[in-house]
């Protein structure tokens, strides 16, 4: 039962046909987990905290360094040092104290990754290496649990939602994560601070039409959006009858960590 | 002849000896080791890509990695 000042804290959901009154209790029973509370991670977990979804998870092992302020917009000046979790949670139960965060201080694995995405509706990917976005992948798809993935470079995004079984998947596109001996140096290709915005802002769309069982979710194509020129895209994807996760006859049936993506910070140019 | 590139006509030479693989180099695509090619809406395997033809009106789109925000590729993308 909604209390008087959720009423009038969620009246603009309420009075959507989409939402009402049982959508935002929808919401408030919904359980998403964000993995990453940097770029990505930033804009999503304040949605998903203001829209009152009710017990949201947040992983990540890193703490608030002054270089993510340009685009962590959860962060702020006084958070550096500090976990990003913590900084995370802080922000969220400010903006939403109805809402519930459960924090992970740690970097998803194939040791933990299993029980830490089990007790959660929906995953959303906000992280920023291949090693854990093939990971996510795979855990999902095994679990059977939709998620949203999503990446950035650039000025380039593209977010993808992936129902198991039902649409593509991650490796129906990418089958392997790219060589760690294509990378030499850790130089940095840059970001601008926009960009995680938009693109954490649709897969937080994604998570919240996912809790209400509204619309249509971004399966089995891929958006695509490049802000220098101001455009949005989308390429439609089937799934793969021979990937690896996903397909007919699969050759992963257990997460494993992709040790050759390990350490991928830098890409050179093929 | 001309193909469609992630959603752009493009205008390319006529060579009936063109390949997937041989349009990666002669674009000089970004990730070109990396880079997953949609041909007519179906994921090429890679090992296809060096004996799969290139024919007029073939609507292709390459599709990149991207990491984070301190991850990836020296080059922007095309």
């Amino acid at each position: 039962m909604l209390t008087e000042s959720q009423i009038e804290r969620y009246s603009r959901h309420i009075m959507l046909k989409e939402v009402g009154g049982k959508g935002q209790q929808k919401l408030f029973d919904g359980k998403v987990l964000i993995i990453g509370a940097g770029g990505l991670g930033a804009p999503i977990a304040l949605y998903l905290a203001a829209a009152g979804v009710g017990t949201i998870g947040i992983a990540d092992a890193d703490d608030v360094d002054l270089s993510n302020l340009q685009r962590q917009v959860i962060h702020f000046t006084a958070d550096i040092g500090k976990p990003k979790v913590e900084s995370a949670r802080q922000k969220m139960e400010a903006i939403n104290p109805d809402v519930k965060v459960v924090t992970y201080k740690e970097w998803v694995s194939a040791a933990n990754i299993n029980g830490i995405i089990a007790d959660y509706d929906f995953v959303i990917d906000g992280t920023d290496n291949f090693a854990a976005k093939f990971l996510i992948n795979d855990a999902c798809v095994l679990a059977g649990k939709p998620y949203s993935h999503g990446g950035i470079l650039q000025f380039d995004g593209q977010t993808i939602t992936v129902k198991p079984k039902e649409s593509a998947c991650y490796r129906c596109i990418f089958p392997e994560p790219p060589p760690r001996d294509a990378v030499p140096t850790c130089s940095q290709a840059g970001v601008i601070g926009v960009l995680p915005g938009v693109l954490g802002t649709i897969q937080a769309t994604e998570a919240i039409k996912f809790l209400l069982g509204k619309g249509d979710l971004l399966t089995d194509r891929l958006l695509t959006y490049n802000a220098l020129r101001m455009k949005f895209r989308e390429v439609p994807l089937k799934r793969k009858t021979s990937c690896p996760v996903c397909g007919e006859n699969p050759t992963i049936s257990e997460v494993r960590d992709e040790l050759d993506a390990m350490t991928v910070c830098d890409l050179k140019k093929g | 002849m001309t193909i469609t590139i992630n959603g752009k006509e493009t205008v390319i030479a006529e060579n009936p000896e063109r390949t997937v693989d041989s349009l990666l180099e002669e674009l000089d695509v970004s990730q070109r080791l990396y880079v997953t090619v949609e041909l007519n809406g179906e994921i090429l395997d890679r090992p296809a890509y060096g004996t799969t033809a290139v024919n007029e009106g073939d609507v292709i789109e390459f599709l990149y990695f991207m990491g984070g925000g301190n991850a990836p590729f020296a080059q922007s993308l095309r």
